[in-house]
């Protein structure tokens, strides 16, 4: 007998033990701790300034004082990035954010997450998947961008408009959507095309500032630089000064660059260049509402993005949207 | 007499990077004689010609390192433009730290970097020298990971140097201004102006030192180098702390030149067309004799060839392909291997001429010929020595 209740403690204890332990390990997956589990999959800071700023804001949104537990993965490697989907999968977080270096692979992933329950939303870049593998997708629309950029070019009234077009990264998402407005307007006969260049793969300044000098040199005659980003733009300007050739709110020639640098809105508000598109990348705070609200949406949606020119630019605009440092008021950036 | 030797084998090293120029020169004054203009714009000439020189700076230099990295550790430099992306990092960082970017703070800025750039050298040098580590995967190391050192030095937000204030729009007014484009009342733009002064150095310390030697020595064979007295480990570890000078300078005028640190970008490929410019300019990639005037032309000749690409109107898509297939055109026509063809065919021409000749056919244009030929077969000979 004696020995008989010494066994039944010792098997109460071990079960006393083992569902305590049970409770604990069981609560933060489940709402006892109050916290949202977000897994976030995205691309490495020092890929560019856009990324930056996305991987900050996604910081300041996805915090514990917001209710959230938060874990990070920034690799520019997609097989990488699937491993730590995957990871964040078998954690079981409720939601998971992904910005997918690869538009493809990810079929697999994404309907695993789909079986555990996992609502997964996609930001800045989309993937090639059914719609159903997802939730919701945030994205920039790089062909909206180029509309609102090709219309404010047309919208400058310029008779003829001969056009300089810098393009980024030949086939990336940003060159195609941010070409196909102007290449259409070109189609149409509302502008030409004078001189059709690329900054390369690294969307680079010197490669920009040799195709102006390129045109110069051919005595291209153009009223109009189109370039796919800041640091291009900066280039072909660059270019311009040193041909001696006016440029900006009073010149001859309008510059439009994209991506919303600060540097880039601060020349636009010193008249030194004429508009900038915005490439919003705070996908953060929007989802967040999403979340917060309950009423996840599904499918693709676009932000609505900003373009500024010499007239609407405001020193609020700059701070709250500008990406980079700021070179502050009334400086440019040559 | 020996002299004479000595300026034919120089003159046979540069036959490759000259008739590539040449080809291009040739090319570029078929479009438009207007690419030889130059002409005076904002108190500065203003050309092609000047641009190209201007534009071609930073690559200069970073061949000059390349060289001698090729030429003492048979291997490549991959990290140049990765170190030379830190090196500006500290660079902007104590200038903006330093609080007004005065010329004092720009100098002192600059000897910073370049003790940055000695230590990126060292670290490659070590590993190359010391643990015996290809060069091109050890510089391969900092490749993948110096542009994230880069970011957490330059504070992520890819900072802006000293810019004048709106009222001066188009007058260049801060030293930083004037480091990247003219100083004032010099027509001249100041990397053009850098460059040749740091051209000038190296050829000096060739002159006046042994590097030379010691390089060529180690390159061609480290174990006869070392019997000699002559310690591999520290002459390539010395190149590798060239090479990191090198990067800090070419850091320098390309962070100046943007006006800003973009991290991500600066100098991003350039470690390609470096490695392109030393092999354009007749250098063999495994190390031994170096010649660091064609690298140079070399450098020149590859910025002149994405200028050409440009004028051509090459379409945007299938630029990377067309500079592609010029680059093996170029190779393949200026190689030893045709060249030792052509001079076969030269041979060959003489000797049916001579046959016509010994027949009593066309004298005068059979004396004037053969002169010209051995004129022509001439520099190939020191060539056919070497290997």
């Amino acid at each position: 007998m004696k020995k008989n209740t010494s066994k039944i403690m010792v098997i109460l204890a071990i079960i006393a033990m083992v569902s305590t332990f049970m409770v604990f390990t069981g609560c933060p997956g489940d709402d006892a701790a109050g916290l949202i589990k977000v897994g976030i999959v995205n691309l490495p800071p020092e890929e560019s300034g856009y990324r930056q700023a996305n991987v900050e804001a996604m910081n300041n949104v996805f915090s514990t004082a917001n209710g959230y537990e938060a874990k990070q993965t920034n690799t520019g490697d997609n097989s990488e990035q699937i491993a730590a989907a995957k990871g964040y999968i078998r954690d079981g977080v409720d939601y998971l954010l992904i910005s997918a270096q690869n538009a493809s692979g990810w079929d697999d992933t994404l309907k695993s997450a789909k079986d555990a329950g996992i609502k997964v939303i996609l930001f800045d870049r989309p993937i090639d998947t059914d719609v159903s593998n997802y939730q919701a997708a945030l994205l920039s629309d790089m062909a909206y961008e180029g509309k609102m950029a090709t219309d404010w070019v047309l919208s400058l009234g310029l008779k003829p408009t001969n056009l300089v077009l810098i393009r980024g990264a030949m086939g990336s998402g940003a060159e195609i959507g941010r070409s196909a407005a102007v290449l259409e307007a070109q189609k149409a006969g509302k502008l030409k095309i004078v001189a059709d260049g690329t900054g390369g793969d690294s969307w680079s300044l010197e490669e920009a500032r040799k195709v102006v000098e390129a045109a110069i040199a051919a005595k291209k005659d153009f009223n109009v630089i189109y370039a796919q980003n800041d640091g291009m733009a900066q280039g072909a300007v660059q270019a311009l000064e040193a041909a001696g050739i006016t440029h900006g709110k009073d010149g001859k020639v309008k510059i439009i660059g994209f991506d919303f640098n600060r540097f880039a809105l601060r020349n636009v508000q010193a008249g030194y260049w004429d508009a900038n598109m915005q490439c919003n990348p705070r996908q953060a705070a929007e989802i967040s509402k999403w979340i917060k609200s309950g009423k996840l949406p599904s499918g693709i949606i676009y932000q609505e993005e900003l373009l500024v020119t010499t007239d609407t630019i405001t020193d609020e605009i700059i701070d709250t949207w500008g990406i980079n440092a700021d070179p502050g008021k009334g400086k440019i950036t040559r | 007499m020996i002299n004479m030797q000595r300026l034919k084998q120089q003159i046979s090293h540069l036959i490759l990077p000259l008739s590539v120029l040449v080809i291009l020169l040739v090319i570029n004054l078929i479009k438009g004689p207007e690419y030889f203009s130059i002409t005076m714009t904002n108190g500065a000439f203003y050309g092609p010609i000047p641009l190209l020189l201007d534009h071609a700076s930073e690559l200069v230099i970073l061949t000059i390192g390349m060289a001698l990295v090729t030429a003492a550790s048979r291997g490549q430099d991959i990290s140049i433009g990765v170190g030379a992306t830190i090196t500006s990092a500290v660079f902007v960082l104590f200038v903006l730290n330093a609080g007004e970017a005065s010329l004092l703070t720009i100098v002192a800025g600059f000897l910073i970097s370049c003790v940055a750039g000695l230590v990126i050298g060292a670290f490659n040098g070590t590993l190359v020298s010391v643990f015996k580590v290809q060069p091109m995967i050890a510089t391969l190391i900092l490749l993948m990971g110096g542009r994230s050192i880069a970011f957490l030095i330059d504070g992520k937000l890819s900072p802006l140097l000293d810019n004048p204030i709106s009222k001066q729009i188009g007058t260049s007014i801060t030293i930083s201004d004037q480091i990247g484009t003219e100083i004032f009342n010099v027509p001249i733009s100041t990397p053009i102006i850098l460059t040749a002064v740091f051209i000038a150095i190296t050829a000096l310390v060739l002159k006046t030192t042994n590097l030379r030697l010691y390089v060529e020595s180690v390159g061609i064979n480290p174990s006869a180098a070392r019997l000699n007295g002559i310690s591999p480990k520290k002459i390539i570890f010395l190149t590798f702390l060239i090479m990191g000078v090198c990067t800090a300078v070419a850091g320098f005028i390309a962070v100046n030149k943007a006006a800003r640190h973009d991290s991500s970008n600066l100098l991003k490929f350039i470690m390609m067309d470096a490695i392109l410019a030393v092999a354009i300019g007749g250098n063999s990639l495994s190390g031994g004799k170096f010649s660091l005037t064609g690298a140079i032309i070399g450098a020149y000749t590859i910025e002149m060839l994405s200028q050409t690409l440009l004028r051509l109107d090459v379409g945007t898509e299938t630029l990377r392909a067309f500079k592609a297939v010029f680059i093996i055109i170029l190779m393949v026509v200026a190689s030893p291997v045709v060249r030792d063809y052509a001079g076969k065919i030269l041979q060959f021409a003489r000797q049916i001429l001579q046959k016509v000749r010994t027949r009593g056919g066309g004298g005068a244009e059979g004396g004037t010929g053969a002169p010209d030929d051995t004129d022509v077969a001439g520099p190939d000979i020191p060539v056919k020595k070497e290997e």
